[in-house]
């Protein structure tokens, strides 16, 4: 017997006693602000929230935050002008120098901060990750409460998907919190209005 | 693992003996619980949510067979192959046959407490394979040669003078230097070299659908992402009990799991792997290693709910006074002294005693399983199989024949009483365990018994 089969009849001698599922495994967020909440959440992971009003407020600003860097990707024809990086490329690992991207993510959850990313956003999945900063432009009107909702909201996750909520950390020496572990120093969430 | 282990008891015993070091591990600890707390109750449905996961859990624990089987098959039809293994040996040897398909003889590794159980990285090692582990207190403490302390903190037993002193011998740091963010970044440049020269990366699993056949990893750091999604394989290892059913129930262990551990509302990232890259290898490997034997104790099979948040660990009064390191075993603390004894009783059969019952694990365990209630039952499967020492059986013996005989009782309490009284050195010498690290109380002078006796009659 293949030791997935001995697995598995062991696990049908062994189980419990059929349970049903619990009724209740949702629950609703009372926020009086959706997106005050979300700001909230971000302020406490050194994360900082721009709204802008269209796509040139966004150009602008984005040309302010990271005037003098260079190697700055982006995912929006509409900073074309601004990145002198080209994501296309055929090696992930040709993004390493990377400085900034400035990405369109799908939405953000206002109980932790967190933005939905997913392969259907990405050229390439290390992008947020091997960047040295990172930018998320999402609709101003894209929030959910909570993670209940964000699922509700994530029929399917495609390929690949990720949660990311504010810049890569880590606190293993002597719980000393430090921005900036492997992933992105620094976070940005642009809300973007509606056009 | 050639070293002999010590006992428990014998290893608090020298993890104890420098005071300060100990109250600021404790204190360290019981920081973190202390943040769990606070963010817990920032939600109103916080007990409910426990429920819903416990719930979840015992639903997965009595259909598990089936939600392995949904899990493989759209798995599967994503394009992952899956892989079984019976026990930490076959783990090990179908992650080494995956490498040496691929001729790769250096792999990037993000936290998995499944491989630590396994012991694969000395097994990949012997069989000329370099494992680097990628988180960062990970990391320091494979620098030391040493197994984590803690299965969320693992370099939690450190002082940042000692990640220092290591990383200036291996990392080339100034000597001296414990600035914590330059010591990160030297570990960020060092480890970044790796995720950029590694063809294979393998990571745990926090969470695995059956419904779509996808799995999750979370991170703070960033280093399961950067590992997979440069590698040209990817290899995630599970044991069989991270299986939920839909990907709506991550809703309600997403916002457990990180809230439980840190105190965090989550993580910084939780990654949904479902299909690989284009071009990419990607790799499940499902192991029992005892869990379906688990799964038969009627008394036990709760343990297998867990979700590996180390609430339980950071609150209990004896791990953050003992260290993790004394218990060893893969996993620590409270829920690693229910777990182990599975693996191997004559083994672990100190552990479930490493506790005061206190039940504050139970208290805070994300996912309600009856951790202090286990802790209590293995101690009696233990002494009823001959796996517990002499002396403690004896003591025990001792104790439940006084305890049967009321006249005998009254006596010998009385006797005791006046003992102490009168040569008080008999008691507080190095001879009585009890007298260790604390003073004896000063002894009344009648027993209650008598105190009722005397008094009923007014």
């Amino acid at each position: 017997m293949s030791s997935r089969d001995r697995i598995l009849s062991q696990i049908r001698q062994n189980k419990p006693e059929e349970v049903a599922l619990p009724s209740v495994t949702t629950f609703v967020s009372h926020f009086e602000n959706t997106e005050d909440k979300f700001r909230e959440m971000l302020s406490l992971i050194y994360t900082e929230v721009i709204v802008v009003k269209n796509l040139e407020e966004l150009a602008v600003k984005a040309e302010e935050l990271y005037a003098g860097v260079v190697n700055r990707a982006t995912t929006i024809p509409a900073l074309s002008a601004w990145a002198d990086f080209s994501l296309n490329v055929s090696d992930p690992h040709e993004l390493e120098t990377v400085e900034i991207a400035i990405v369109q993510a799908e939405f953000g959850v206002a109980e932790n901060g967190a933005v939905w990313i997913s392969d259907q956003y990405l050229p390439h999945r290390v992008l947020p990750f091997i960047t040295q900063n990172l930018a998320f432009v999402i609709p101003r009107n894209a929030l959910v409460d909570n993670m209940h909702e964000a699922y509700v909201r994530l029929q399917d996750t495609l390929g690949w998907g990720c949660f990311i909520a504010g810049p890569s950390k880590t606190a293993d020496i002597e719980q000393s919190l430090v921005i900036g572990a492997h992933g992105a120093r620094s976070m940005v969430i642009f809300l973007l209005e509606g056009e | 693992m050639s070293k002999t282990v010590m006992e428990h008891a014998e290893a608090s015993e020298v993890f104890n003996r420098d005071e300060p070091y100990v109250n600021w591990h404790d204190e360290t600890l019981w920081f973190v619980r202390q943040k769990r707390d606070k963010s817990s109750k920032q939600l109103p449905e916080w007990e409910q949510l426990r429920e819903a996961a416990s719930g979840i859990k015992h639903y997965v624990l009595s259909h598990l067979d089936e939600l392995l089987i949904s899990f493989e098959q759209k798995a599967k039809e994503n394009g992952v192959q899956v892989h079984w293994a019976a026990n930490a040996a076959e783990h090990n040897e179908i992650v080494l046959g995956l490498l040496k398909k691929h001729k790769i003889d250096k792999m990037v590794k993000s936290k998995s407490m499944l491989t630590e159980e396994c012991h694969m990285n000395e097994f990949l090692q012997k069989n000329g394979i370099e494992v680097i582990d990628t988180d960062l207190g990970e990391r320091i403490v494979q620098l030391r040669n040493e197994p984590p302390s803690h299965i969320v903190l693992p370099a939690i037993h450190l002082k940042k003078k000692d990640i220092g002193d290591l990383f200036h011998e291996h990392l080339g740091t100034d000597a001296g230097a414990t600035d914590p963010q330059y010591l990160t970044e030297a570990a960020r440049q060092h480890l970044r070299d790796k995720f950029l020269t590694r063809r294979a990366a393998l990571t745990g699993v926090n969470f695995a659908v059956a419904e779509t056949g996808s799995f999750v990893v979370s991170t703070n750091e960033g280093n399961a992402d950067m590992g997979a999604h440069l590698a040209d394989i990817h290899i995630a290892c599970m044991g069989f009990e991270k299986i939920i059913p839909k990907q709506e129930h991550l809703g309600v262990f997403l916002r457990l799991l990180a809230r439980s551990a840190t105190g965090q509302p989550i993580t910084t990232y939780s990654s949904h792997f479902k299909k690989p890259r284009e071009g990419q290898e990607m790799h499940i490997v499902i192991v029992d290693n005892g869990r379906s034997t688990q799964l038969g104790r009627k008394d036990f099979r709760n343990s297998l709910k867990c979700i590996r948040c180390g609430a339980c660990m950071n609150t209990c009064p004896v791990y953050r006074r003992s260290g993790g390191h004394s218990y060893h075993n893969a996993v620590a603390g409270p829920i690693g002294s229910i777990l182990a004894p599975n693996l191997d009783m004559t083994k672990n059969a100190d552990l479930p005693f490493a506790s005061t019952l206190c039940g504050s694990c139970s208290n805070v365990c994300p996912v309600k399983i009856d951790i202090h209630d286990q802790l209590y039952k293995w101690r009696q499967v233990l002494v009823k199989e001959g796996h517990v020492h002499k002396s403690k059986e004896i003591g025990i013996r001792a104790m439940s024949t006084v305890l049967a005989a009321p006249r005998f009782y009254q006596w010998s309490g009385r006797l005791g009483r006046t003992v102490m009284r009168a040569m008080p050195f008999m008691v507080n010498n190095a001879l009585n365990p009890w007298y260790k690290q604390r003073d004896m109380p000063e002894p009344p002078k009648e027993s209650f018994r008598d105190w009722y006796i005397r008094n009923r009659k007014n």
